[in-house]
């Protein structure tokens, strides 16, 4: 075995481990950190594959960003899991039956893996002799600068979804002037008084 | 080279600089004050656009490798959509604005929309068809829950959110096995790949995508989430997915039906038939017991859909024809209809149980009478125009060897008639009630009585679709 | 005997093993001594001696300190999440250690020379952060717990203007290989020709965020002392406390290695008569981190929201802006290419 068919089969072990105990966990924390074991060894196949730039943007992104406010979120929401557990048990039969039934048409559909000849041709990386960094740069911003461009158009609408639907101008509570307070000088903040001894003010 | 994609995918580019543009505006000035200012200069713009897009010739061009294609078929549906968005805003303004809903970022959320189904209508590429709508359906989810203090809208958002989100999840694998047999995004790679025989993955990729959109246009039997979003949304929201979501998805459903797998028409024709006829059946059946009006209309909607999706299934290019017809005449009856639901009122509350339409022609005939006449379209009682839109789309599945379908649609179309009915009976023939109040903003009133007058009047010649409709149809199928 | 260590893998396996000792004996070694100068420098700034009896003038303090760390007893709390809470120290120290595998001591001298290692080395500093989160969450008590909480979003909060200001070196550079970086600034003006000018308010945004990054004063809200006791350290005692002191001020060392590498120049020399090399690698990171322990002496600690406004409000924008001017003044070369060193041969 050659030592990158040995990280591939670690990291793809640790990849389906993770994704398994990650629906299996009792413990919602737990789960969460056996999805960033996922991410973390997907990362490890993407540089197995060449791609390290998709690597570490997977690193930063949702391991580093996106897991954290995963976990932020799971450790503080107090729902009571097993509960929900309990009500899911019920479904179990029918969600194994259709589980089944749909690995059993992947298996048929995988079983023939025949794809037409110009496939493989087709699927071939299309910029040859850069780094993949510089090989993204050079088709985002020209093959698929519409694609990329709506890619950002999402988002933005999600920002504006996200604040349309959550900001309240409330009128009642007291906010901070960050400016006043920056300008507030001892002069204008304290009053010096020279206290006698034993008189007081 | 980039230039000339540019300049190709320009209304797209207009309109979503107008509407960040906007977005900035009205944020740094005057917030929700010009709110109804911003929806009447958005619905100009759509209306200039969709008159510029319109005009634009009937050549074919393609942007960015193929992944962005303008042609007659997406002009069509684009004029199509951004004519109805512009009626829906003008018709939601003053309802939203009296009930405290009218806030900036509805036209400018609202835009975005659009720019999403223009690009969906105009995919050659897989990504850009799930970029598209995203856009839309992102977009869509947060108008859906527009009234966040109302419980069931907030719901309504919601279950179409987790929904629509699953109805992606299903599109995305399909999309991804599509890819991984077919070696490409394009449609036109995929195309290529299936000429000397489909392989069984692909086929797969098929289905799953035929799952993810019958969701969008909501086909039974994936149409779960339609009558409580429709309910839970503020009514003009309603209108609005009633109308230019439901054409783009259309759209869509047939530009990857021709497009990418257009060698193989056998194939998806069997699924395409089979939702259709599902939709047909159960919206006709189910919108019988319905009280609400608004949650009627959503079956109301699933029906039409069935209609529509008949022509799609005769695979042939007059079926796409008779859906391209369908999908404009229908958006035209369910914008007056809606305008005649956005009036109904008692004391200044928005009314939706049909019970309160008892007599209603006795106080208000000419209203009345115009959605008499709109009711009759679409039940598709000859000889409104609603009837025409029925028989192209009978035709062209008869046409295209699909004889039982049609058989089934006349059958489908006899049982929806009867809630419309209903309704006209209630109107014409019901026992005395409270009464509705005498309101009516103008722009509803106008929308109802010209979207009622299209119905008698289209029969002479449909205004010129037709020939528009051929044209559009002919340039996606060869 | 040289074709062993080339061609075969367990020759790789061990050079690569040779390596990393190479770097990460030395480094854990001279941070028992920064330890000392942290400490010696707070108390010469507070007029105190600091430690000083332990071998002569106390340089032997930070051993004598590790061997009780050693060899008390582990106290774990009942409640506690026992895994997760001893994986949480362990976590943190082998992310402070991995990022060192791509940092060039000298032109040449890096155990991974890949072309993505300033990502790299944002990736596994935006993971450090889970030692904090996991720690807090796994020790079921709650000071522990808030402290984690507001590590999470400081840490984030930071990374974001970080990765901003590191895309401007970037833009300037044309490559993410932190030795072609240095060697971009290698342009013969010697100190004039480093970064930090052209760079030059970007340096001390990256300064300050790497305070917040790192939990150091006057951002060390997470172990606040004087309101949540140590924050996520509270209930760490004895070896995994240890190891959560070391991850933690490696990742200092390995924040000033990087200002260094980005900012000043790496092993270049500062006047062009004097020949670069290892040493003033070496002395650019101690002044780093001399800066670090005066801040940590002489500033007070900032209020939370005061630490977001910063992060999200004015450092944000900052950077954001400085990319888009960057990435204009490098396109059109501005100054003769100051700004774009692919243009100057740099």
């Amino acid at each position: 075995m050659t030592p990158a068919a040995f990280a591939f089969y670690c990291f793809a072990v640790a990849a389906l481990g993770g994704g398994l105990m990650t629906v299996v966990s009792r413990n919602p924390v737990h789960s969460v950190l056996w999805l960033i074991l996922t991410f973390l060894s997907s990362a490890g196949l993407f540089v197995l594959l060449g791609a390290e730039f998709l690597a570490m943007l997977l690193m930063i992104v949702y391991v580093g960003a996106v897991m954290v406010l995963f976990l932020f979120v799971v450790m503080m929401l107090d729902v009571d899991f097993a509960a929900l557990k309990g009500e899911m048990a019920k479904y179990m039969p029918l969600a194994l039956l259709i589980g089944i039934i749909l690995l059993m048409q992947l298996a048929l559909a995988f079983g023939v893996w025949e794809f037409d000849v110009g496939a493989v041709e087709r699927a071939a990386n299309p910029v040859e002799d850069v780094y993949n960094t510089q090989g993204l740069g050079l088709v985002l911003y020209d093959r698929y600068f519409l694609l990329f461009q709506l890619a950002g158009l999402i988002l933005l609408v999600a920002m504006i979804g996200a604040i349309v639907l959550t900001l309240r101008h409330r009128s009642d509570v007291k906010r901070q002037n960050v400016l006043a307070q920056m300008y507030r000088d001892p002069a204008k903040a304290m009053e010096l008084k020279d206290v006698k001894p034993g008189q007081g003010l | 080279m980039i230039g000339t994609d540019l300049q190709i995918i320009l209304p797209e580019i207009v309109l979503s600089v107008f509407a960040m543009v906007a977005l900035l505006g009205a944020v740094y000035t005057t917030k929700d004050k010009a709110a109804g200012l911003l929806v009447w200069g958005t619905a100009g713009i759509f209306v200039i656009v969709g008159l510029w897009i319109g005009t634009t010739g009937d050549e074919t061009r393609e942007a960015f490798a193929g992944s962005f294609v303008d042609d007659g078929f997406a002009r069509f549906a684009k004029v199509l959509i951004l004519f109805s968005a512009a009626a829906i805003l003008l018709m939601s303004q003053e309802y939203l604005a009296r009930r405290d809903l009218l806030r900036f970022e509805y036209p400018v959320l609202v835009t975005l929309a659009v720019v999403g189904m223009m690009v969906m209508v105009s995919a050659g590429d897989l990504i850009a068809l799930y970029m598209g709508l995203e856009l839309q359906s992102l977009a869509l989810y947060v108008v859906a829950s527009l009234r966040r203090d109302s419980v069931k809208s907030t719901e309504a958002g919601l279950k179409y959110f987790v929904l629509g989100a699953l109805s992606s999840g299903l599109l995305l694998y399909g999309a991804s096995l599509t890819y991984g047999y077919a070696g490409s995004t394009l449609f036109s790679d995929i195309v290529a790949s299936s000429v000397d025989g489909v392989s069984l993955g692909l086929l797969f990729g098929l289905v799953f995508l035929c799952a993810g959109f019958a969701f969008k246009v909501s086909a039974a039997p994936f149409h779960m989430w339609t009558p409580d979003v429709y309910e839970g949304a503020p009514t003009p929201i309603t209108a609005f997915f009633a109308t230019a979501p439901k054409v783009a998805a259309m759209a869509l459903f047939g530009r990857v039906m021709f497009d990418a797998f257009g060698v193989v028409v056998a194939d998806w024709q069997q699924i395409v038939a089979f939702l259709s006829v599902v939709s047909m059946f159960l919206g006709s059946i189910a919108a019988i017991g319905q009280r609400n009006i608004k949650r009627l209309m959503a079956y109301s909607s699933i029906t039409h859909m069935g209609f529509a999706l008949m022509g799609l299934a005769a695979g042939t290019v007059l079926g796409v024809q008779a859906m391209l017809i369908y999908m404009a005449i229908y958006v035209v009856m369910n914008l007056g209809t809606f305008a005649f639901i956005l009036s109904m009122e008692k004391d200044g509350m928005p009314v939706t149980d049909i019970d309160a339409l008892q007599m209603y022609s006795a106080r208000e005939p000419l209203k009345a009478l115009a959605m008499l006449i709109l009711l009759f379209s679409l039940a598709g009682v000859p000889p409104l125009v609603g009837f025409f839109g029925k028989l192209y789309v009978l035709r062209a599945a008869y046409d295209g060897g699909l004889a039982w379908l049609a058989v089934a649609g006349v059958v489908a179309s006899v049982i929806g008639a009867f809630y419309y009915l209903r309704i006209v009976y209630f109107m014409y023939f019901g026992e005395e009630r409270e009464p509705l109040d005498r309101n009516g903003s103008p722009v509803l009133w106008g929308v109802l009585m010209v979207s009622a007058a299209i119905m008698v009047f289209g029969v002479i010649n449909l205004f010129g679709v037709e020939p528009l409709a051929a044209a559009a149809a002919d340039t996606l199928v060869n | 005997m040289v074709e062993f260590f080339t061609t075969t893998n367990t020759g790789i396996l061990l050079l690569i093993l040779g390596q990393c000792l190479l770097v990460l004996v030395p480094v854990l070694v001279s941070l028992a001594f920064l330890m000392y100068a942290d400490r010696k420098v707070w108390a010469a700034v507070m007029l105190r001696r600091g430690p000083n009896v332990v071998g002569p003038w106390g340089l032997l303090q930070s051993f004598a300190d590790f061997l009780k760390y050693i060899v008390k007893e582990i106290v774990v709390p009942a409640g506690a999440d026992k895994v997760v809470f001893f994986l949480a120290p362990i976590i943190s120290l082998t992310l402070a250690i991995i990022a060192w595998a791509v940092i060039p001591f000298n032109d040449g001298w890096v155990v991974s020379d890949i072309n993505v290692a300033i990502l790299y080395i944002f990736a596994v500093s935006s993971l450090e952060v889970y030692g904090v989160i996991m720690g807090g969450w796994a020790s079921n008590s709650k000071y522990p717990f808030m402290g984690s909480l507001r590590s999470a979003a400081q840490m984030i909060s930071y990374e974001v203007s970080i990765g901003l200001i590191i895309i401007g070196v970037i833009l300037s550079t044309g490559s993410m290989n932190l030795t072609a970086i240095v060697h971009a600034q290698d342009t013969g003006w010697g100190i004039l020709g480093w970064y930090w000018l052209p760079h030059f308010p970007m340096m001390f945004l990256f300064f300050i965020s790497a305070l917040a990054e790192t939990n150091r004063p006057p951002f060390d809200l997470p172990e606040a002392e004087s309101e949540l006791v140590a924050g996520y350290q509270v209930e760490y005692s004895s070896t995994p406390f240890l190891l959560f002191m070391i991850g933690e001020l490696m990742a200092v060392v390995l924040m000033c290695a990087l200002v260094s590498l980005l900012f000043l120049g790496g092993w270049l020399s500062p006047v062009p008569f004097l020949p670069d090399g290892v040493f003033w690698m070496v002395v650019k990171i101690l002044f780093c981190f001399f800066i670090f322990a005066m801040v940590k002496a002489i500033t007070p600690r900032y209020r939370y929201d005061q630490l977001m406004r910063l992060g999200w409000k004015v450092f944000l924008p900052m950077s954001l802006g400085w990319v888009v001017l960057v990435a204009f003044l490098a396109k059109f070369e501005v100054l003769g290419g100051f700004w774009a060193r692919w243009a100057t041969g740099g």
